[in-house]
């Protein structure tokens, strides 16, 4: 057996808040409640948590003001995964050490995510329709996060002086290459689409749950193509938030201790543009850190759970994590039923940033935590699922973590 | 045959110049798309560098063709920028000096319905106070 730092890391508890869109309910708000909710999840008081870190609006000072936590750790560990550093760094923490119970949250508000705000609201359009290059916001708050941003944004000068200001613009250039080069269909992104939203009908906290046709998704607002409005995620308020403990809490843990199986992240090389074997982004990295820490295979795999900030970011995933091979994302969720609960391998079973709405690579890690403690509700897949994989980012920055029961 | 240059016809956030990319972002006033060459190896080398990435020779900015062809595109739809309206092509295209040589651009002059990859386009420059935006248009026998 791989014997690897981050298995001595357990998810203990979650949390999540109303989710909604403009909520109007301040952000501290939102990560009080997802942080009482997954500290009491986890058989603990705000007492017991030693480390604080987050990805979020949210400063971890009134965080922890407002939680009532005193935390000695705060972040640092593991720089590379993405949106997801600051869980795996409290996966570090903790199997060092250095902590025992870690609170991490992300919080999210509708506000912002792209580099060149549009003109407002004066130009008559809904912006509930907003596109939004969810890749495009940065983290406040975690040092490390923060310095991989700065490293994996060369590219951003040339990027907005091709009038490519947002994210749907640099990844509708990787989704027409890849069409271009695999024959992949508007079609088969709108399967991936349809299959998130027949799962948000099963999510009470999801935003949009009313069915989705393929005519309905082919008709929408061409926003870059080939993306539509329904290839981008959901703008949304809210909050999530995880308890990382020591495994040796495992046994006192009220709720189904979450193993952590293996983690990998990226800063890949090329940036945006230049990778060699592009339209292949650092996701393709992740996955093979993630792969070199266990023997788990991906046949072994019962549930993804895949970041889909764009339609096309998850089919890179499929790949980037070998489920299926290069240029084979296309035909593997065509129909959506491979991917559908019921499916070989059940697919973003929560409704997706697509449709439950853009937590920003955090809804995807509850929603495994969920699918393995068996209490996904009417969306649990049915035939209990024991390995997990999540997955964030894109471009030049992508981060995957392999979770076990 | 001598090369176009355009005046801008809407916002174009420019890059800051330094002693790297001088050469590549202002080469069109000579009418000439600057790409730097590595003077042991003869690779290019883009985007610009100290040395070269394969074989750490020096490198110097040397004119192309300025030929190439659509690699990967996008028409963008949505009005991320009060002046620049939609719809906008951005592309990469890759010069065809060599195989993995590709640039940042805009495609003009071209029906956004018309733009494929694999499309063989020509540069034309954008001129700016001291840049000269390197374009692409659909070479004249294509087009």
């Amino acid at each position: 057996m791989i014997d690897t730092v981050e298995k001595g890391a357990i998810i203990s508890g979650i949390g999540i808040s109303r989710i909604g869109r403009r909520t109007g309910i301040p952000d501290l708000e939102l990560t009080v409640e997802s942080g009482r909710a997954a500290i009491s999840d986890a058989g603990l008081t705000p007492g017991d948590i030693d480390g604080l870190t987050t990805m979020g609006d949210t400063p971890p000072g009134r965080a922890a003001r407002a939680l009532g936590i005193e935390p000695t750790y705060r972040g640092g560990g593991f720089s590379t995964g993405g949106l997801l550093s600051p869980v795996m760094s409290a996966f570090i923490a903790v199997a060092e050490g250095r902590a025992r119970h870690v609170l991490i949250y992300r919080t999210v508000k509708m506000v912002g995510g792209e580099y060149v705000p549009s003109s407002g609201d004066g130009r008559g359009q809904d912006d509930s329709e907003d596109a939004h290059g969810d890749d495009a916001s940065g983290p406040d708050d975690d040092g490390d996060a923060f310095a991989d941003l700065k490293h994996v944004m060369g590219d951003m000068e040339t990027l907005l002086a091709a009038q490519a200001f947002s994210a749907v613009n640099w990844l509708g250039l990787h989704c027409q290459r890849h069409m271009h080069l695999y024959g992949t269909t508007k079609q088969q992104l709108g399967w991936l689409a349809i299959n998130s939203r027949r799962n948000a009908s099963l999510n009470p906290l999801a935003v949009y749950r009313e069915p989705m046709t393929m005519d309905g998704y082919l008709g929408a607002r061409p926003i870059s193509t080939p993306f539509g409005l329904f290839d981008c995620d959901v703008p949304v308020d809210g909050s999530i938030a995880i308890v990382v403990s020591a495994s040796s809490y495992a046994s006192d843990c009220p709720n189904t201790p979450i193993r952590v199986e293996a983690i990998g992240g990226s800063r890949g090389t090329g940036g945006w543009l230049y990778r060699p074997d592009y339209p292949k982004m650092a996701s393709t990295d992740a996955a093979a850190e993630m792969w070199s820490r266990t023997d788990l295979k991906p046949a072994d795999l019962d549930v993804a759970e895949l970041y889909d900030g764009f339609t096309f970011l998850t089919f890179a995933w499929l790949e980037a994590l070998g489920i299926c091979g290069d240029g084979e994302a296309g035909p593997f969720v065509e129909g959506a039923t491979r991917i559908a609960l019921d499916g070989d391998l059940p697919l973003n079973t929560y409704g997706g940033q697509l449709s439950a709405g853009r937590m920003h690579g955090y809804w995807v890690l509850h929603e495994a935590c969920l699918q393995l403690r068996g209490e996904a509700g009417e969306r649990q897949v049915r035939r209990q699922p024991e390995v997990a994989v999540v997955s964030n980012g894109g471009g030049p920055i992508a981060g995957c973590i392999l979770l076990t029961r | 045959m001598s090369t176009v240059i355009i005046e801008p016809v809407g916002f174009r956030m420019l890059p800051a110049l330094n002693e790297l990319n001088r050469a590549f972002w202002t080469g069109g006033a000579n009418g000439q798309l600057l790409i730097q060459r590595c003077a042991a190896c003869r690779r290019w080398v883009h985007p610009p560098t100290s040395a070269c990435p394969t074989c750490e020779g020096p490198v110097r900015p040397e004119p192309v063709s300025g030929r190439g062809s659509v690699y990967t595109f996008t028409v963008n739809a949505h009005q991320f920028h009060p002046e620049v309206d939609p719809p906008n092509l951005i592309a990469i295209v890759q010069l065809d000096e060599q195989d993995d040589l590709r640039i940042m651009t805009n495609i003009v002059g071209c029906d956004p319905g018309a733009v494929r990859c694999g499309l063989p386009v020509q540069v034309l420059f954008e001129r700016h106070d001291e840049v000269f935006y390197p374009l692409f248009a659909p070479d004249g026998g294509e087009a």
